[in-house]
């Protein structure tokens, strides 16, 4: 479950990662707190895909600490994340095209039947899976035209939502959002908008990765700036304009109250 | 569109529209190695009919053929499902066929199987946790390893055959039939269905393909890959260990080539059954019926009267065109 709306989910402290040369996260600091959206901007390169990667258990941070609930915990692996309420849509979505959409909704996550030894055997619970998939999609307002058909079949618009629904089904705690309208038409997007209010509205802790500020506007209460691998601004959005954002991004100016 | 397609879609829009449904989700790759089958089998029926292609003796000598490659080609599925390869299953059988004949001779027929599928499980083991952990291609990891054994099986009973005398053994894994159904094809018909099942109702199945469909998204899902990845090799190595079993069953020895040359038969039965060669599809019924396919090619190219020499230059012709026809199938969907 969540905690209050507006209490801290997570927090990261002092995280760094290199990639031979390359320093993609110098000691960035972030907090995501229940019923609220984080917006965590940047340009290309900055650093924001790989620090949704330390915190999801992609990757493993060279220093820093993940803090879940006030707690240090060692994000190893993307199923230690999963295990700790930390859900990710990654830009590449993570969907698998050859199964169907109740698959990818469940995969890894899987309902089995028939007792210990069906858990123990893997024996799948279709049927279950289902019907649940069917609520999952029903509650978030995703439609789907079957939900057997395999990803493959499905629009760039749909994939998208499956990989979101997926997240808000499981995220109960923190829900990271790596682009996930990027490649969406309008109407789309906005459906996807309404998914991370309706997130928010249930107290998960979002954060939303984006390069559009209308976006950033409309769902967002924080933003966090990356540039270069640095945290250069942390503003509350409804304190400043679009215009501020962007500079801030470019690098022409720096700041916020918490830098 | 053709004035023919046209007139098609006219008279059978519902038709059409499933087919294409299928297609989207599926491709219809599945069904093509059906419909060569039973092309194969008419064409074999009507210009072998005076060579016997059509007798009993025949039908049931393409079965016992057939069998040992269908066991093979259903573990080679899981492998190649989980973007792997096993070119070492060849040299696999025939170990596991020495292995089972040495065990039967001691301590019985139960013994005897169980040595030989132990013997396949760990050679699998050892392919997967060097492609694994040494990352190293699994192709390479095999081809070694098909080397390997394939010396270990020479030396174990240098190049002799060597005889299995238990009844029971042979009765259970070649020989014997219940009613009018050989055992072979009741073990082929076991291993399908078990295939079947673990590829579709299983959560270990459904993880195969999503590590062979998108290894790096099957991870981010927490998806244990490496596991995966060594299993699916373990379980394509067990699964020609017993095609080993069933080959020292129906010829009552073990021997260091049983099976040998078994390796590209089986990947081209997987592939023409619609298992894609580069991970992500598999299908366990259509890797059996590829493997009819192949016993029913091997036949008849013998009942043509071709020499070995060129048995072996139709069989490779036939294998490059039919693995290119249902690899184009594939790359369109």
């Amino acid at each position: 479950m969540t905690g209050a709306a507006g209490t801290s989910a997570l927090e990261v402290e002092g995280l760094c990662k290199s990639f031979r040369a390359v320093r993609a996260l110098d000691h960035v600091a972030l907090s995501l707190h229940y019923g609220r959206v984080t917006a965590l901007l940047g340009d290309n390169g900055a650093g924001k895909s790989t620090l949704v990667k330390c915190i999801s258990g992609v990757y493993a941070p060279d220093a820093g600490v993940v803090k879940v609930d006030g707690t240090v915990q060692a994000v190893a692996s993307p199923e230690a994340a999963r295990s700790l309420g930390i859900e990710t849509v990654h830009q590449t979505l993570a969907v698998i095209d050859p199964l169907d959409v109740v698959e990818n909704l469940f995969l890894n996550r899987e309902h089995t039947r028939g007792g210990r030894f069906g858990a123990w055997l893997g024996v799948l619970d279709k049927k279950r899976m289902r019907a649940e998939s069917g609520e999952i999609l029903g509650r978030l307002d995703i439609r789907i035209p079957s939900l057997r058909r395999s990803m493959s079949a499905l629009s760039g618009g749909q994939r998208q939502a499956v990989a979101i629904g997926r997240a808000a089904a499981w995220g109960q705690q923190i829900v990271l959002l790596d682009e996930p309208a990027a490649a969406l038409g309008v109407e789309q997007a906005a459906r996807v908008l309404d998914l991370i209010r309706s997130l928010r509205d249930a107290g998960v802790a979002v954060l939303l990765i984006t390069h559009n500020m209308d976006r950033v506007t409309e769902v967002c209460d924080r933003a966090v700036v990356l540039r270069q691998g640095r945290k250069t601004a942390e503003v509350d959005v409804g304190e400043v304009t679009k215009d501020d954002l962007v500079a801030y991004i470019t690098g022409a100016r720096t700041g916020g109250p918490d830098t | 569109m053709t004035d023919e397609s046209a007139a098609a879609g006219r008279m059978l829009p519902g038709a059409q529209q499933w087919l294409a449904r299928r297609r989207q989700d599926v491709g219809l790759r599945q069904y093509v190695v059906y419909v060569a089958a039973v092309l194969i089998f008419g064409l074999f029926a009507v210009i072998l009919r005076d060579d016997g292609f059509l007798t009993a003796s025949n039908l049931l000598n393409i079965g016992r053929q057939a069998a040992p490659i269908a066991v093979m080609a259903v573990g080679m599925a899981f492998a190649l499902a989980a973007a792997e390869i096993d070119l070492s299953v060849g040299s696999v059988t025939a170990l596991s066929s020495l292995a089972a004949a040495e065990a039967v001779g001691s301590y019985g027929f139960v013994a005897g199987a169980a040595v030989a599928l132990a013997v396949g499980a760990g050679i699998g083991l050892v392919n997967g946790v060097i492609a694994v952990k040494v990352r190293i291609p699994s192709f390479l990891v095999t081809l070694g390893m098909l080397g390997i054994v394939s010396g270990i099986a020479r030396n174990m009973n240098n190049l002799q055959s060597l005889p299995i005398r238990n009844d029971t053994f042979l009765a259970v894994f070649g020989a014997g039939s219940v009613g009018p159904i050989s055992s072979l094809l009741i073990w082929t018909v076991v291993v399908g269905v078990i295939g079947h099942l673990v590829l579709h109702q299983l959560r270990w199945g459904r993880h195969v393909l999503s590590v062979g469909a998108d290894r790096s998204a099957a991870a981010a899902l927490g998806i244990n890959t490496d596991r995966i990845r060594i299993t699916a090799l373990m379980t394509s190595a067990a699964a020609a260990s017993f095609a080993g079993v069933l080959l020292a069953g129906r010829l009552a020895i073990g021997r260091h080539d049983l099976g040998e040359n078994l390796l590209l038969t089986v990947i081209a039965a997987v592939v023409i059954g619609g298992t894609n060669l580069f991970g992500g599809r598999a299908s366990v019924a259509g890797a059996i019926a590829g493997s009819v396919v192949m016993a029913m090619l091997n036949n008849g190219l013998i009942l043509m009267g071709l020499r070995v020499a060129d048995q072996l230059i139709a069989r490779g012709v036939i294998i490059i065109l039919a693995v290119a026809l249902s690899m184009r199938e594939q790359k369109e969907t």
